[in-house]
Order: C-alpha cells, then sequence, then structure tokens
C-alpha cells in the first residue's frame, strides 16, 4: 500500500520551484552583481570570486596565492592583526577568505545596522592588507605545519600523487599550499605581487543576497572594489594532460587503504555537458543508489562510502572519485571498480537509473536556494561558469532532456577503463603498481 | 568609533522574535510523540527530522556500536519497503536523506520540497515500528561499519587519541566508549543486540519530530497525527545511566603514533551540563570556553601563545554544553617545533594562571556577548541548523523554553560568573592530562 501511494506521488507532483528572483546591478562605478533581495532578516550575505587562484603563483613561488590569503585579516591598513580582529569581532561580521585552485573566494555576512562599518574593514583587507614580517612568520609556520601534516595524510598523499601524474608542469600539478622550500623562501614582496595578481576587476564575480537595496549595494560595490587595477596576472593556459591507466601503490603503514581514482573529465561549456552531468550521478554522484555505491558499499561491504564528481578545473577537467577499503579488501572493491566503469562505457545506464537520477537532479535543485548565504554562493558561482542570469529557470529542463541514448554516448566518449588510474596510499593485500 | 554599546547589543537581541522568520511552536501527540516547528517561509523547502532519544550511552555494557549500527540498519527493509527503497524513494522525489549518532541521542533526517513531507512522515513513521532485519544486511553492514571505524577512526591518529582520552575521563559512565563502537565489540554485534535496543528505544514516546521549513504547524500536526498517531506507547522510563565516582584522582594518558606531525597536549576536565531551568553555570562556561580561546587573534590563550609568544601553532578550548550527562571542558596546545609537551602543558597552566588572576577583559567580554546576540541573526538563515539545535537539546534532557531563553541568560552573565566557573573548573576538580606524539627515533 505504502509503494503504491509513493509512486502515485512521484509519477504526478514535480516539486515547487523556488522563486529566485536574480537581479543584475551595475555599480555607478561600472562593477556588475547579482543580487537577490530579501529583507526577511536583517544581514547581507556577500560572496566576491577572483578567477585565477593559486594557479596565478609566480614560477619558483607556488604556495604565494595560499599564504597571502591567509593573511588578509591579519593586519591591514593601521590595524595590526589584533586591532583588525577585535574590530571585526566589535561588528560581529564574519567574513572568510580562501584561496583555491582555480580562484581566491571571500565571504562577507554584515549586519545592516553597522554594515558600512563592516565594509570599511572588509575594504581595508582586500584592498589594503600589511603583510607585516611579523604575521608572515607566525602564518608561514602554521601553513607549513600544514604541509607537514599532509605528508602524513593518506588522502593528501594520494592527492599529491595523482596530480603530479596528470597535469605536468602546470600549477595543478602541486598542492596549492606549496612546498616547505617554496613556502619558507617566500618573502614580503612575493605576497605584495600576489596580491597585485589575483585581485583585478577583470577576473571579478559577486553574488549578493539579503537585506540591501540594488543602490546600496552599488555604492558598497564600489567602495570595496573600485579601487582595485584593472588587470591582473595572465590567467593560466590549458593543463598537459600526461595521466596514463593503472595502479600506483604508495606504501603507508594504516590498516585502510585511501584511494583516488580519475581520468580525463568534459568542461561545463561542452555541449554535451549535460549528460556527463547525468552520468556521473547515476554512476557515483554521492548518494546511496550510484551504480559504486551499490556494487561496492550495499552489496559487498567493502567500503564506507563511494563518489565520484566531475572535477570542472578551468584548464584541465577531470572525472575522478574515492573511497577507503581495508587493506585486505581494497584490492577486490578496485576489480569492481574497474568492472563497472568499463560495463557502463560499453552499455550505459538503464532507463531506470536514468529516470531516477533525473527525478533526483530536478527535484533537489531548488532546494539549494535555501538561505542568504547559500544564494550569495551560487551567483557568484554561475557568473564565474558563464551561465546566463536565467539558467536556473532552465537547468532542469536541460536535465530532463538528457535520453539514454545521450548517456550511453557519453559515457562511450568519456569513460575509459583502461586510462583509470587508481592511487592507492595504504599497505593494500594483492596489489602492486603497474609501472 | 566602532565600539558598540550594551543597547546596540540587546537591541540585536530584541529583534529575533519579531522577525516572522523562524517561528517555533511545538506540540505532543496523544502516543507521546514530541513535535517541535520552524517556520520559514523563504524557500519551498522542508527539512524532516526524527530524533530518538537512545544513544550510544544508552547501550549495554559489552556491546558498544548497537546505537550506530541500528542507524545505519534503518535504511533496510521494513514489513512494506525493501532493503534501500526509503532513501530511493528520497531521492526520486529531488530530496536527500541521512542520520547521525552521537551519545545521547539518534536522529535521521530529509531534506524535500515542503509538498512531499506528508511521504517522509509516513516512511519515517513506519520504519519506526515495523523495520525488518536479515541476517544477510547485519552481515553486509557490520562490515560497513567496520570500514567506517577504519576511516574515520584507526586511520586518524587524532581521532584514537580522543578516545583514550575520553576512556581515561569517564570511570564509570557509558560516556567513555566511542559512539562507532570498539572494534572488538563491533566484530561480535548480531541480530539479537540490534533488534533488542530497537524495540526498546524506537517508540513514539521516546521520539522528537523536528520540522523546519515551509510549513505551518497545523499542516505538522495533521500530518503527525496522521502517520504517527495511531503507533503505540512503549510505556518508556527516563533514562538513568551509571554515574561517575567522586572524581579524586587527575590521570594522565600517552599515546604515541608514527603518523602524527604536530604533537600536542590536552586537557579535558569533567563539567557540568545545561540542565533544564538551571543553565547558568553552563551559560558561564559557554563564555568561558569563548573568552580563553574563541577566537584566533583575541581570545587568551591564542592571542598570548600564538601571536605574543609565538610559542604555540594553535591553542584553543572546547566546551559543548549540550549533554544529557556531565560534558567536559577542554583546553588544548599544540607547540611550535621546538617546544616540547611539558613546555607547551607548562605555558597553557602559566596562562590559564595569569587570566585567573587578571580577570576578564571587559571590552572583550562585551564583544563576546554581542557576536553571541548577532549569531541570533546568522543563525535565522539557516533553518537545517535550527532544527538540529531544538532535536539535540530535546533529546539533551532540555525543552523548548530552554533552548529559547538560552540568549538572554548568556547575555544576562556577568563576569563574576565567568570567573566562578573558570576557578570550579581551573582549581576544585580533577583532569585527564594527555600527550599525543611521533615516536621519537622518527
Amino acid at each position: 500500500m505504502i509503494r503504491a501511494f509513493i509512486a502515485f506521488l512521484v509519477v504526478l507532483a514535480t516539486p515547487a520551484m523556488a522563486q529566485v528572483d536574480i537581479r543584475e546591478v551595475t555599480s555607478p562605478g561600472g562593477i556588475t552583481a547579482w543580487l537577490v533581495q530579501d529583507e526577511s532578516i536583517p544581514f547581507v550575505a556577500l560572496d566576491i570570486r577572483f578567477e585565477g587562484g593559486t594557479s596565478l603563483d609566480a614560477e619558483g613561488r607556488r604556495g604565494a596565492t595560499y599564504l597571502m590569503t591567509g593573511l588578509l585579516e591579519e593586519g591591514a591598513g593601521t590595524l595590526d592583526s589584533r586591532a583588525y580582529a577585535t574590530e571585526v569581532e566589535s561588528l560581529a561580521a564574519r567574513f572568510s577568505f580562501e584561496a583555491n585552485t582555480d580562484s581566491v573566494v571571500i565571504t562577507a555576512r554584515m549586519l545592516t545596522e553597522n554594515r558600512d562599518e563592516a565594509a570599511e574593514l572588509l575594504r581595508l583587507a582586500i584592498q589594503e592588507p600589511s603583510f607585516e614580517q611579523d604575521d608572515l612568520d607566525r602564518v608561514r609556520t602554521q601553513v607549513l605545519s600544514i604541509i607537514d601534516s599532509n605528508a602524513n595524510d593518506p588522502r593528501e598523499i594520494a592527492s599529491a600523487a595523482f596530480y603530479a601524474q596528470a597535469f605536468g608542469d602546470h600549477p595543478y600539478a602541486s598542492a596549492i599550499e606549496g612546498t616547505a622550500e617554496s613556502v619558507t623562501a617566500l618573502t614580503r614582496q612575493d605576497l605584495i605581487d600576489a596580491h597585485r595578481a589575483v585581485f583585478a576587476r577583470d577576473r571579478l564575480y559577486v553574488g549578493a543576497a539579503g537585506d540591501i537595496s540594488p543602490e546600496e549595494l552599488g555604492l558598497l560595490l564600489d567602495r570595496l572594489l573600485g579601487d582595485l587595477p584593472e588587470t591582473g596576472a595572465p590567467l593560466p593556459g590549458p593543463a598537459p594532460y600526461n595521466l596514463t591507466g593503472g595502479v600506483t601503490v604508495i606504501d603507508y603503514p594504516t590498516p585502510q587503504s585511501t584511494a583516488l581514482f580519475g581520468q580525463r573529465g568534459i568542461a561545463f561549456n561542452d555541449p554535451d555537458f549535460f549528460p556527463a552531468f547525468v552520468l556521473n550521478q547515476i554512476l557515483g554522484g554521492g548518494n546511496f543508489r550510484s551504480r559504486l555505491m551499490q556494487e561496492i558499499r550495499v552489496d559487498r561491504g567493502l567500503t564506507y562510502g563511494i563518489s565520484t564528481y566531475l572535477a570542472l578545473f578551468d584548464y584541465g577537467p577531470m572525472m575522478m572519485g574515492q573511497f577507503s577499503s581495508s587493506n585486505e579488501l581494497v584490492a577486490e572493491a578496485i576489480d569492481v571498480l574497474r568492472a563497472e566503469w568499463a560495463t557502463v562505457a560499453e552499455n550505459g545506464v538503464t532507463q531506470a537509473e536514468l529516470e531516477a537520477a533525473q527525478l533526483y537532479m530536478t527535484g533537489s535543485y531548488p532546494l539549494r536556494f535555501d538561505g542568504n548565504s547559500n544564494i550569495a554562493g551560487i551567483l557568484a558561482g554561475m557568473q564565474a561558469d558563464d551561465m546566463p542570469i536565467d539558467y536556473i529557470n532552465t537547468r532542469n529542463d536541460r536535465v530532463w532532456a538528457v535520453t539514454q541514448d545521450d548517456v550511453r554516448a557519453m559515457a562511450a566518449r568519456l569513460m575509459d577503463a583502461d586510462g583509470l588510474r587508481v592511487v592507492v596510499v595504504g599497505q593494500p593485500e594483492g596489489l602492486e603498481s603497474t609501472d | 568609533m566602532l565600539r558598540l554599546t550594551l543597547a546596540a547589543c540587546l537591541s540585536v537581541l530584541g529583534l529575533a522574535p519579531t522577525l516572522g522568520v523562524a517561528q517555533v511552536t511545538e506540540f505532543t501527540l496523544e502516543n507521546g510523540l514530541q513535535a517541535v516547528v520552524i517556520e520559514d517561509h523563504r524557500a519551498p523547502a522542508v527539512v524532516n527530522m526524527l530524533w530518538y532519544r537512545a544513544g550510544a550511552a544508552d547501550e549495554p555494557p559489552g556491546r558498544s556500536g548497537i546505537a550506530h549500527f541500528l542507524e545505519h540498519l534503518m535504511f533496510k527493509a521494513t514489513d512494506t519497503l525493501e532493503s534501500g527503497e526509503f532513501s530511493e524513494t528520497v531521492e526520486a522525489n529531488g530530496g536527500s536523506d541521512n542520520a547521525f549518532t552521537s551519545w545521547d541521542y539518534t536522529g535521521y533526517f530529509q531534506r524535500v520540497a515542503a509538498d512531499r513531507l506528508g511521504l517522509m512522515m509516513q516512511m519515517e513513521a513506519d520504519r519506526m515500528r515495523n523495520l525488518r532485519l536479515t541476517d544477510e544486511d547485519i552481515e553486509t553492514e557490520r562490515s560497513v561499519v567496520l570500514e567506517e571505524r577504519a576511516q574515520r577512526t584507526d586511520s586518524n591518529p587524532g581521532a584514537l587519541f580522543s578516545e583514550q582520552m575520553r576512556a581515561a575521563l569517564y570511570l564509570n559512565h557509558p560516556y567513555g566508549i566511542p559512539i562507532v563502537g570498539w572494534r572488538h565489540e563491533m566484530e561480535t554485534l548480531d541480530r539479537a543486540d540490534v533488534f533488542d535496543f530497537y524495540q526498546r528505544y524506537y517508540s513514539p514516546d521516546n521520539a522528537v519530530l523536528v520540522v523546519a521549513g515551509d510549513v505551518t504547524p497545523e499542516e505538522v500536526r495533521a500530518l503527525a497525527e496522521q502517520y504517527y498517531g495511531s503507533l503505540e506507547p512503549s510505556g518508556i522510563t527516563p533514562r538513568a545511566r551509571p554515574s561517575e565516582p567522586p572524581n579524586i584522582a587527575d590521570r594522565r594518558v600517552y599515546y604515541e603514533d608514527p603518523r602524527v606531525s604536530d604533537p600536542y597536549v590536552v586537557r579535558n576536565y569533567p563539567a557540568p551540563e545545561r540542565d533544564p531551568g538551571d543553565q547558568r553555570m553552563a551559560a558561564a562556561l559557554t563564555l568561558l570556553s569563548n573568552i580563553l580561546g574563541g577566537s584566533g587573534a583575541t581570545s587568551v590563550l591564542p592571542r598570548v601563545l600564538q601571536v605574543e609568544e609565538e610559542r604555540a601553532l594553535y591553542a584553543s578550548t572546547s566546551y559543548a554544553g549540550m549533554n544529557l550527562d556531565d560534558t567536559v571542558f577542554s583546553v588544548f596546545n599544540v607547540p611550535v617545533p621546538g617546544v616540547s609537551l611539558e613546555e607547551a602543558e607548562a605555558d597553557m597552566d602559566r596562562v590559564i594562571a595569569q587570566f585567573l588572576e587578571d580577570g576578564i577583559d571587559p571590552e572583550q567580554f562585551e564583544r563576546i556577548k554581542f557576536q553571541w546576540a548577532a549569531d541570533q541573526v546568522y543563525m535565522q538563515d539557516n533553518a537545517s541548523r535550527l532544527a538540529r539545535t531544538y532535536g539535540a537539546a530535546l533529546t539533551s534532557g532540555l525543552t523548548v523554553a530552554d533552548v529559547q531563553e538560552w540568549p538572554d541568560i548568556i547575555a544576562s552573565i556577568t563576569a563574576e560568573e565567568v570567573m566562578a566557573a573558570a576557578r570550579l573548573i581551573f582549581e576544585d576538580t580533577r583532569s585527564v592530562t594527555g600527550y599525543l606524539t611521533a615516536p621519537e627515533d622518527q
């Protein structure tokens, strides 16, 4: 009886679409942002992204962007590190500064009652960071400790080996934090140069949501970002693709092996991106019913979780995934993984799998737009990915338009079981490096 | 110029109840099921959560891991649903679902479009009473939870160390066992262990329903009556767990693991938790933790040890007041290379002794209070987080009124109360001190 009821609902009802009313705002000074205005809670969330990120590190200065970003809130203008933190706390503003492979992301939440004062503090961090030697040295020590920890973290060890094999001499080939050697050598001038390279108006994307009018946002944008230089450092070119199929085992004394796997992926602007998007959802999109989760966790108990993802690096997209399995189980898990990879490449997916994925993807999409912070992040991300402002209204139709044949063709084009590289960190039984 | 005033602080506090976002309503069904509804009509989404007042600390002695194992098995078959069909149905309706286990509670949740709430409740009510466990599901899922333990605990020296620290702190209370379970006990868990626990604790009078999002209390009440109303209560009695003997001895834990990169020292003090109608001491301890370790640049431990003296990579404190029984106040220090753990421990003690002498910087105290008030504003942006707060509170012995009074209690705590709490912890309480290190020859 329950089942009949469920089927009834699935067939007839499509969840209500969120009303997301996005306005494009252009400031008097010519900076563009997307805004969802909602006065119901007295604060605004901002998401400010600069394309390029840690891939703009100058030759021999790996880690400069990461360290620079970590220093933005450690003293700015006439305020030293402690005075700056004190002022931010006095206003209960919340800022975060994050360096990623393809972007530097700054987020802010500011109360309406003191927004102008909070914005002034944010402006100082973006435009006038001090990079005092004391602060540099302190934060550098923290970064060195992160680098040291990563050398003992199986997931980080796997990532380092994987990207080094994949991307040749491109910045993608090495960790964004840099090496102990490169970070130790960084000078204050390197950070000033990194700051100049990253923060420019020609690579800027802004999302805003919450209690702010378009006019107020325009003035805020000019104040925060108007004085930034027009252009930054040249963006990096396409990454080489050097990855080959096979297994890399890295010996590490731990009872459970960590596996990272991947192969060439597909760019978001590829005309056939949506079939790949749906394909990944079915294969390992992170929920219980994905093909790999079903085969490796649910049916065999070989892992706590396995997932795949389209890693949309701007200059070298990948299709990747990860899992952990006890040393005595990991070889079997990899066999199942490779077999499924080949099966899907050859046969595609079933109509039932396709429909289930489409229902999930289209039904869950509107649920993302909850909360000012989430909305601001989505708006900035959409612009950074060159999506049109009406993307939200067309996206679900594009998911529905994908057919079983589209997925089969994409699986045949994209998935290459022989080209799949699996990096395993641990002491796996019955598994050795293939090269 | 940027100095805030207490009036500003109170104005933020005063805003919260009148906003129209995050209105909270509670009701109880005749069979004892308690419900909390948090309204947020900004998006057509809803979070449906069902919490049970049963967690790892309610397991029979020697059978650790049952509560968490059962949490996994709740996604298997019922009398009317096939194994895995629960999550399949959620996903087919565009939702996502998961679950979590703690010492005091186990919780299940789905995020879906608001018009699917009834279906979620129907399935959740079904698996409260009609779970059907096969030996095959038990076998496979036991392997999954062992893999989970391997991934989250055995692969992580910090997690192994924390487990040892807890075991040393709690001499008698079951908070000393890990939620996931001790491996040697997990390996022996069988169908009877799980089913006994399920039948004892999974009942409407031992559950709390929390729904947050684009719904009205009337809708939720009608659906709850429809799906849960007919379930018989079990006549559950309040939990009474073994309690701690007088705390008379300091203990020390040394754990060495070759995978450790940054050695550190941590000290755990048993500390009072938030009790219904009696939250002032916990509020004072919460503020104490903020003052000593809440901010990387301005709170006492990191300011002195990280910024001024540069002897620590990280130094901080933690205190989680939401617990059914006695909780923990922790202080930890990760020294910079070249500073030993003995020195790091002495550094920690020295800074705390100085704090006990100097007292609280009034401006810092004001800033922290203002941030607490502002957090009430930011919290309303996240209905899921609010739902989690209420669910955890109601399964940790607190009431809706306790949750709603908490911000005002925090705002009313005086510096004297915080210092009294500090003296209680640092001067009058025996503790467990632990060193996490790598072997010397590394």
